[in-house]
Formats: structure tokens, C-alpha cells, sequence
């Protein structure tokens, strides 16, 4: 099955992007694909490369961008909502691209589901 | 590929209009995705209900008052506007205290109608 990912929340505060990140995984094991994973809200938060968590707990950005390498997800970050936000091209991770909203919809109509993960 | 593909794409709006961003933003897909060529319905659950409502004033708290857009969505033929008489009663509501004509259904038939979507998203 072909899957397109929302994600709508950011890092850290909330469990979302870890789910979302769990559930690309588990559904490129079981031989599924992952068209896109689009970052709206908040969730474009996920794609600073400024990020630096603690030794000892989870990189959830260099999680998304090894994803993206090891098995071509497109990552896509809104943005207007990026923008919003300031996230730009200059500290964005690897694996990261700055689009627009056409590219979730697009997702929406080529994918068989889209899965949103949020609040 | 994408084109000329027409799937049927709902909105679930369930978050008050201000507090947090979800609104404001969600109407952005909703008219990219209008722009699209796509069959979008709008449903307005729990407290998004309140994103219709009539007067909404925001200048106190300095943000900017999107709610004229919804009644702007009819020339962008998003025309399927579907509130949820439950959430609406609850918050001693009635479709005279809303900005835009809308269907009011019930839960059972709205999640009929969320049975019948191609993509479904939630904000």
C-alpha cells in the first residue's frame, strides 16, 4: 500500500512525530510504501538541523533525515507555515525540503491512505 | 497523474478558532486543495463549532480575524459546510449564532458521511 504521512505537531512536546516516525518504519518493514511525509503546523519544527537534544534521548530530526536517506521518503515542510515559524532553507536537516501546500494535497489524491498524526 | 484525479477530500475541524493555530491554518488546505479541483467538505465538531460563529472580535487579543474567509469559500465552490448539532447544543448554540448556512447532522450521520471520504484530515 502507498501511504502519505501528515504530521502536525512538533518535537518533543508532543508524541506525534515519534508515532508518525514509528509508523513510516514499521510500514517500510512490512515491504509498504511511503510517498511523502508532509510537516504543516508546528510539525515543521521537525526540520531544523539546529535541534539538540541530550546525550541520552532520542535525535527525532536525524531520525527523519536517516529515514529519508535509507529509503528516499520525501520529506516536504509547508512553507507558510515554516516561514511562520523561522524555518528556512539555511537551517534546514538533510532530507528536508521547503514546498507548498499543493504537495499535501497532491499526497492526498496519489497515496491510497494518508495517515494524520496530531493532536 | 494528479490531474484530472478528483477524490473526496473532509475537513474535521474540532478546535476553537483562537488559542491555537489549527484553524487559521487548516483553511489554507482547505482552499489549496479547492484550487485543486478536489470535493471538499468541511465538518465542524466540539469546539470548532465556534469557528463560525457570528462577531467574532479579535482585536484585543491582536490577531487577525479570519472568520470572513468561510463566507468567502462559496466562490471557491466549497460548498459542503456540515456542523454537528450535538457539539452545537452543548455549547447553547443554534445555526442562527453561525456566519454561513451550513447542514447541522447528527453524530451517526456525520460519521456516515466521514465513512464515504477518500482522505479525511483532522486538525
Amino acid at each position: 500500500m502507498k501511504f502519505g504521512i501528515l504530521v502536525n505537531e512538533g518535537p518533543y512536546q508532543h508524541q506525534a512525530s515519534d508515532s508518525a516516525y514509528l509508523f513510516c518504519k514499521a510500514a517500510l518493514a512490512k515491504g509498504h510504501e511511503v510517498h511523502r511525509v508532509f510537516f504543516y503546523h508546528d510539525g515543521v519544527n521537525n526540520s531544523t538541523r539546529l535541534t539538540e537534544p541530550p546525550q541520552d534521548d532520542r535525535n527525532i530530526v536525524a531520525r527523519w533525515s536517516k529515514l529519508a536517506a535509507d529509503h528516499g521518503v520525501d520529506l516536504v515542510v509547508c512553507v507558510a507555515a515554516a516561514l511562520r515559524r523561522g524555518i528556512k532553507d539555511e537551517n534546514l536537516a538533510p532530507g528536508f525540503r521547503i514546498s507548498g501546500l499543493g504537495q499535501l494535497v497532491e499526497t492526498g489524491i496519489q497515496s491510497d491512505r494518508l495517515v494524520v498524526f496530531g493532536d | 497523474m494528479t490531474e484530472g484525479t478528483s477524490k473526496k477530500f473532509m475537513f474535521v475541524n474540532r478546535t476553537a478558532p483562537h488559542g491555537t493555530v489549527y484553524a487559521l491554518e487548516s483553511l489554507e488546505v482547505v482552499l489549496i486543495t479547492a484550487a485543486f479541483d478536489q470535493d471538499v467538505s468541511l465538518v465542524f465538531i466540539d469546539d470548532g463549532v465556534w469557528q463560525l460563529k457570528k462577531g467574532q472580535q479579535t482585536k484585543g487579543i491582536e490577531t487577525k480575524n479570519f472568520s470572513p474567509t468561510y463566507r468567502a469559500l462559496e466562490g471557491y465552490d466549497v460548498e459542503k459546510l456540515y456542523v454537528e448539532r450535538e457539539s452545537l447544543a452543548a455549547r447553547g448554540l443554534t445555526e442562527d449564532d453561525l456566519l454561513v448556512d451550513v447542514n447541522v447532522l447528527s453524530s451517526s450521520e456525520l460519521g456516515t458521511l466521514m465513512g464515504e471520504q477518500d482522505v479525511v484530515l483532522s486538525f
